[in-house]
């Protein structure tokens, strides 16, 4: 799909694709599969950071990754969108399937894959020399797209989705780094939200931030997943349980359980699972 | 330990004081407008020069920025193992190549062989010199932006070079402006490699194939000749230049002071 | 195996696998990345490039110099361009002498400004003390000439008939103090114009030396001298000692105010006011005279050992610099 009118295509409400079920057990349902990994092992230099991981990422539903620090779970998730490569020394293994499709297979243009799934991270990082219009904008305007019209609603669209609209928009000119750390966030999202990704990846993105802004956030993913479908790393259980329909709980680069979050944190299976969730370590 | 900095800041005004004493006066509409009349008669000016070093210097800017700033990139940018390093280090080592071996060889590389002195030769002499200056400067701008906004810029998928003309230059514009100006400001100074590349020239000559007037090199010539007169423009003239140097140096100063103050 | 080749094998094996080694090469599948990285890569490129088409041009031009004199060039003392023999020990030797005298009077100075603006100046007040001295590293070695030639040879020269007639049976003292233009003010004017220099760098080495350390020193009693003379001066040797060197390294390269001031013969010196060519500034005076090859080549020969002698500098200084701030200082000159 080329990536220019993938982009500016259809403003409008996306097309949903047929309604899934409403309880998925975790191997069933292939067709409201977004993403799917298979044995993925990832290695920073000789260090094997993730070991054969397996599990799925389900369409319009959030998709929390929990464990302790050093689990895994951000380097798993930077695996998604291929901004681990980034690193040197970096090296993956196995497969990372968007629609079906393998996102390091031959010939697939990380920047391609990038555009499709998005990603906002730990710490606030809106573009400094732009404003809050240019932010919200940037993924068009760095590649040369300029009609006025067509950018203007995406504004205000971007800007809406991520609940930041009404806050500045008698402000798009000012700098986007001369705003609140929640409303830089925001504004993260919204230029995230701008390029329509399939899936939006997260960063414990609310770690920066207080919780009057962290609470703003974690109630704008639940809006946001019937959009675009959602993957969170987070290091606080409260907002997963909250947040996600799915949770996978990482230790020690290991996946040790994926399941529905109600069932994960009432009934966990493993015992791992259930020492992180009640506090014995981590 | 006082006293230390006393003697350097003494230094400092005496040189400042005596230009000034001496070579404010005989600036005039003149002077600055008119070219330089035959050896020993008083009046004409120093226009040729001016113009000239305008021209050497902007020439081997258009050539310097682009390598040295390209370069600076390459090395931010593309990070590879050692070679990154091996050119930042060749290029603090080129910093401490004394000009006059800069101009043979811009001599040996382009006056030999096109068989004249020309503008072009000090530009490329000069822009050997700036290349190396902006190439530092411009590699610690790059290093200072974050590297945050680069991931930012690249998960929206944007390329990587959109994002290092889009993100990376235009956040650290400010310090690369100024490494570029404090080259350019250096350069300006440089008498020693125009001896035997743009060579001076007594009239008026915007064509770059041709010897040229410039600044720095008729100081010289004029201090070390014969003529009173001369002496007295090359007073004048050196207060001109030392003016350019100053008002750069305050500029850049202020530039950055604002940066930080952001 | 090198990063790039395992890169190369394995990405044939990637088609199969899904194995992704990465190379910061094979980060540029996207064609303006590969277009972008080609042509600022090419612009590191040719900055070794030039630099080695620097040193070859320099071989070349003075080839025929070599040839004809070969090392004896180094250690000859004539240098008469109507006999034809050039030889170069005098202005060698008036080159390093100029320097390392430079350096003698810079030293202290250097060092005592660094400290003062390093301990003794409260953080805010340092901008702006530093700033004449920034000031001074700036202006162009032309106008040193100027004011060198016309203001303090003047004096200089007043200074040498004193010293000559007080003292003149020191052999030191014992030349022609009439001239003005010798040893003594080309090492006095290169003195002045690499003070900034070492000031500047020896301030950026002491601000490295951890607080801890110095108030280590304090708590056990002594004094803020004493901290710094005990303390701070001995962990920054390595960097002041690239400071200085890297001085040295200018006050050899200086030309044109060396040119204007130190005196233009070709005779080995014998005493602080003997005038004698430095190396740079044999070439500039002569090269407008130099009519047939084997004089332009010895100049460029000349030019060459120049050359080899700051590059040893440069590389000895840049070397000690690196291995005290690990490259984080930007070498701005």
């Amino acid at each position: 799909m080329n990536s220019e009118t993938y982009a500016m295509r259809n403003l409008n409400e996306r097309e949903l694709p047929a309604k899934a079920q409403e309880t998925v057990q975790p191997d069933e349902a292939a067709e409201s599969v977004r993403m799917r990994v298979e044995g993925l092992s990832v290695y920073y230099g000789k260090v094997q950071a993730v070991k054969k991981v397996s599990m799925s990422i389900r369409t319009h539903k959030v998709t929390a990754l929990i464990g302790p620090s050093g689990c895994g779970k951000s380097t798993f998730i930077r695996c998604l969108n291929r901004m681990h490569e980034l690193t040197p020394g970096a090296r993956v293994e196995g497969k990372i399937l968007l629609d079906e499709q393998d996102l390091y297979g031959a010939g697939m243009d990380p920047v391609d894959v990038r555009r499709r799934v998005g990603m906002v991270f730990q710490k606030p990082n809106p573009f400094p020399n732009m404003s809050v219009r240019e932010n919200v904008i940037a993924g068009f305007k760095l590649r040369g797209v300029r009609d006025p019209k067509v950018l203007d609603e995406v504004i205000e669209k971007s800007l809406r989705g991520a609940a930041l609209w009404d806050e500045v928009k008698d402000n798009l000119q000012k700098s986007g780094s001369s705003i609140s750390g929640g409303q830089q966030q925001r504004l993260c999202i919204a230029r995230a939200l701008a390029v329509q990704p399939e899936v939006l990846l997260m960063d414990e993105p609310c770690s920066a931030l207080d919780p009057i802004a962290t609470a703003k956030i974690e109630e704008l993913v639940h809006e946001l997943k019937d959009q675009v479908t959602i993957a969170i790393v987070t290091h606080n259980m409260q907002q997963a349980a909250r947040c996600s329909d799915f949770t996978s709980f990482f230790y020690l680069g290991e996946l040790i359980e994926f399941g529905e979050t109600a069932k994960l944190f009432t009934a966990p299976e493993k015992r791992q699972t259930e020492d992180y969730i009640t506090g014995r370590f981590g | 330990m006082l006293g230390c900095i006393s003697v350097s800041v003494f230094f400092l005004v005496a040189i400042l004081g005596y230009v000034l004493v001496h070579g404010a006066s005989y600036i005039d509409w003149e002077f600055l407008t008119a070219t330089p009349v035959p050896a020993g008669e008083t009046g004409g000016g120093i226009a040729n020069a001016l113009v000239g070093s305008f021209l050497v210097v902007i020439v081997a800017s258009l050539l310097a920025l682009p390598i040295g700033i390209g370069a600076a990139i390459f090395i931010n940018e593309f990070p590879s193992l050692g070679f990154g390093h091996t050119v930042r280090f060749l290029a603090e080592v080129l910093t401490g190549v004394p000009s006059i071996v800069v101009g043979l060889f811009a001599y040996a590389l382009i006056v030999i062989p096109s068989g004249g002195f020309s503008a072009l030769s000090g530009s490329v002499a000069y822009a050997f010199i700036m290349v190396p200056i902006i190439l530092i400067s411009a590699h610690e701008a790059l290093r200072l932006v974050p590297d945050s906004l680069r991931e930012a810029s690249l998960a929206l998928g944007i390329p990587k070079w959109r994002t290092i003309m889009g993100v990376v230059l235009p956040v650290s514009s400010r310090a690369l402006v100024t490494g570029a100006v404090l080259a350019i400001s250096r350069a300006l100074g440089e008498a020693a490699p125009m001896l035997f590349t743009a060579f001076g020239n007594s009239f008026w000559n915007i064509n770059p194939t041709k010897p040229v007037a410039t600044v720095p090199l008729l100081i010289y010539t004029y201090a070390t000749g014969p003529y009173e007169d001369w002496h007295q423009k090359a007073w004048a003239a050196s207060f001109v230049l030392l003016m350019v140097v100053l008002f750069t140096s305050v500029l850049t100063r202020a530039f950055l002071r604002g940066k930080s103050n952001e | 195996m090198t990063r790039d080749s395992q890169a190369t094998v394995e990405s044939a094996a990637g088609m199969l696998s899904g194995v992704k080694p990465l190379s910061a090469r094979q980060q540029v599948i996207n064609l303006g990345d590969r277009i972008f990285y080609v042509i600022t890569k090419s612009f590191a490129v040719l900055i070794i490039l030039l630099t080695a088409l620097l040193v070859a041009d320099l071989f070349r031009g003075a080839w025929e110099s070599i040839n004809h004199f070969g090392l004896t060039f180094l250690v000859g003392t004539t240098w008469d361009p109507v006999t034809r023999e050039f030889s170069t020990l005098p202005t060698v030797v008036g080159t390093l002498v100029k320097g390392f005298i430079a350096l003698l009077l810079a030293v202290p100075l250097s060092f005592g400004s660094a400290v003062f603006i390093c301990f003794y100046t409260p953080r805010w007040l340092r901008p702006v003390i530093s700033y004449p001295i920034e000031l001074l590293a700036g202006i162009p070695s032309i106008i040193f000439g100027m004011w060198g030639l016309f203001a303090m040879v003047p004096v200089i020269r007043v200074i040498q008939i004193w010293l000559k007639a007080n003292f003149g049976w020191f052999f030191l003292f014992n030349g022609p103090a009439v001239y003005g233009v010798g040893v003594l003010s080309g090492s006095v004017i290169l003195f002045i114009m690499i003070t900034p220099i070492i000031t500047a760098i020896s301030k950026e080495i002491l601000l490295t030396v951890p607080r801890a350390q110095i108030e280590g020193m304090l708590a056990l009693g002594s004094t803020k001298w004493e901290a710094i003379w005990k303390v701070a001066l001995p962990y920054s040797r390595i960097g002041l000692f690239g400071a200085v060197i890297l001085g040295l390294g200018r006050a050899v390269g200086e030309t044109m105010a060396v040119t204007m001031v130190g005196g233009n013969s070709f005779d080995m010196i014998h005493s602080l006011f003997d005038p004698v060519h430095s190396m740079a500034s044999q070439i500039a005076s002569e090269f407008s005279e130099a009519t047939y090859s084997l004089y332009v080549s010895s100049l460029i020969y000349v030019g060459l050992v120049l050359f080899g002698i700051t590059i040893l500098i440069s590389l000895l200084a840049q070397f000690l610099i690196w291995k005290i701030s690990r490259g984080k200082l930007a070498l701005l000159d």
